[in-house]
């Protein structure tokens, strides 16, 4: 019996794709109850944080404040749909449901399955995305036609929190210890990676933790430039890091699934 | 004749068993689940293996599946090793599980129709099959049913149809009939005897001794991860206990005088057991020497077996 360390290169099949597939199908079979909350999302958002609040802050950075934080709205609903889905969504489906075993009694291997799961994980995000761009247009929040790279930008950005979650539902003794990843780094995240006020308000120290440690302030920042738009060169510095982090996460969240489900 | 000749000749080399095991050991940590136990699964067999909570068969099953690692030993699977060729060989499996695992995001329909997407068939083949399987469980005006509605021998019966989508070399069935009532029972166990008839290679696990006389050809009785006995149940009823058992009911004159006649004997609760070949001579002794009460005579079953070779002591 081999252990292999937790960064070795899993192997994936193409067979992936069968388990994003089947998620996939469920998805739509349910499509009223998920369609609904991207929506409700964006406009609680908009309405109770940029109209609210921005009739007092007008504008941060030379930008209208519902605009500045119309990319923050994004940028969340990427990291929670792909969290969620692949903390307490997978878990349900591998603790509650054995789904996964029954999935590795088929030609598909564990790899395969929390391959397809994390592949899942980020489309959801792109579909929450893809639901949210028009109600943001409507309001004439963003910019085109540089914020439809919000939708590739999204599975990227979905890749990697769909791969943090994995590693989260890897250890976790149970369903209720998924809470404390949900509000000490999904929670904090969310308020301080530069979403509803700048990062150059934080004193030195948070802004390099934030932007050393918080996978949400790169993805922010990105989505900033697409929507505002205000593109530069430091893209590249964030594509890179979200690049690196993605790879690093999925691969030992894949590693860290087989040690806890192949004994 | 062409999926025969497609299995059965791979690579000009003649494979003679479906499984193989030699010397199959599994620890989990400092408990060895199977210890060394060797066999082998012929072509069209019905395997059982039988044996207390905790004997190994689960795990084994699960090596044989594919979804467990070995610790040492060999094993090939259709002649492929599973370390090495999984998705090969899982693609021929058909695995019914201990723990109901059917999908319940989706109906009766739905479980085996997406699970035939996992085996890459093509849908139209998919949905053909689905329809003759949910006909062989008896299970289609349940079709559009989502299974959480459904009761456990309908589960039961649906996790069967799940594993026949691939038209399976070989079925893997740990406990196909826990915790159904006899009419279920009695459904599952025809269905089996219909694949056995039609060449199906089959494995199974149980603990009811009646089920495993009912559907092995041959079986193992394991305890503590070793393979105590193999052999045909009506060999090993008769290798092992006798033909007949005659039970009296235990009194000390009872007692003391099959201990002066040489009888052997086994004392269950309040009653006394005499495997034999002969029940006539026994009872005929009992009657003429030792005053009994009650007596009765009943065939050997391979419950007896069972009990002489694995004890009486509950286990965990």
């Amino acid at each position: 019996m081999i252990t292999q360390p937790v960064w070795s290169i899993p192997r994936i099949t193409r067979l992936a794709w069968k388990v994003w597939h089947r998620n996939l199908v469920v998805f739509f079979r349910t499509w009223k109850v998920n369609f609904f909350p991207p929506l409700i999302e964006a406009f609680l958002y908009l309405f109770a944080i940029g109209m609210g609040i921005g009739t007092y802050v007008k504008e941060i950075e030379g930008i209208p404040y519902v605009n500045f934080i119309a990319p923050a709205i994004l940028a969340i609903a990427v990291m929670n749909s792909a969290f969620f889905e692949c903390t307490y969504g997978s878990y349900v489906r591998m603790y509650y449901q054995k789904s996964f075993d029954a999935m590795i009694a088929t030609p598909l291997s564990i790899e395969d399955v929390i391959a397809g799961e994390i592949l899942w994980g980020a489309t959801r995000s792109v579909l929450y995305v893809i639901i949210m761009l028009p109600v943001l247009a409507a309001f004439g929040v963003i910019s085109f036609p540089t914020s439809l790279m919000a939708i590739p930008l999204a599975f990227l950005g979905g890749l990697m929190f769909a791969g943090i979650a994995m590693c989260f539902t890897a250890v976790t003794p149970s369903i209720d210890t998924l809470n404390y990843p949900s509000f000490l780094l999904i929670t904090p995240m969310a308020l301080f990676s530069g979403t509803f006020f700048p990062l150059t308000l934080l004193p030195a120290l948070f802004q390099y933790i934030a932007l050393g440690f918080l996978p949400l302030t790169h993805l922010v920042a990105i989505m900033r430039m697409l929507t505002v738009p205000s593109l530069t060169a430091l893209l590249f510095l964030h594509i890179t890091w979200i690049i690196l982090m993605t790879a690093i996460f999925c691969i030992v969240a894949i590693n860290l699934m087989r040690k806890r489900l192949i004994v | 004749m062409d999926r025969m000749s497609k299995h059965w000749f791979t690579g000009g080399v003649r494979i003679q068993d479906i499984i193989e095991v030699q010397d199959l050991k599994k620890n989990f940590g400092d408990i060895i689940a199977v210890d060394s136990i060797s066999f082998t699964v012929k072509k069209g067999e019905v395997f059982g293996f039988l044996g207390p909570n905790g004997a190994g068969k689960t795990s084994t099953m699960k090596i044989i599946a594919c979804v467990s690692p070995r610790s040492s030993g060999t094993i090939r699977v259709f002649g492929m090793d599973p370390d090495n060729y999984p998705a090969e060989i899982k693609r021929r499996l058909g695995v019914v599980p201990q723990e109901t695992n059917l999908d319940p995001d989706f109906t009766c329909y739905g479980n085996l129709f997406n699970y035939s997407r996992y085996f890459d068939i093509p849908p139209d083949v998919a949905q053909k099959k689905t329809d003759e399987l949910l006909n062989f469980v008896q299970l289609q005006e349940k079709r559009n049913v989502t299974v959480e509605k459904l009761s456990g021998g309908m589960k039961r019966r649906l996790i069967l149809a799940r594993a026949l989508v691939n038209d399976p070399d070989l079925l893997i069935l740990d406990e196909p009939t826990i915790g159904l009532d006899p009419q279920a029972r009695h459904l599952i166990w025809e269905r089996l005897k219909l694949l056995q008839s039609q060449g199906n290679t089959i494995v199974l696990t149980t603990h009811y001794l009646d089920e495993a006389a009912r559907l092995c050809d041959r079986l193992v009785i394991m305890d503590n991860g070793k393979i105590l006995v193999i052999g045909s149940p009506t060999v090993l009823v008769k290798q092992y206990v006798g033909n007949e058992i005659v039970e009296v009911e235990k009194t000390t004159e009872v007692l003391a005088c099959l201990d002066s006649k040489n009888i052997p004997f086994e004392i269950i609760g309040d009653s006394v057991q005499i495997a034999t070949d002969s029940s006539k001579e026994v009872i005929r002794t009992l009657l003429d020497h030792c005053s009994p009460k009650k007596v009765l005579t009943r065939p050997a079953t391979l419950e007896d077996v069972f009990l002489k070779l694995t004890g009486r002591q509950l286990r965990e």
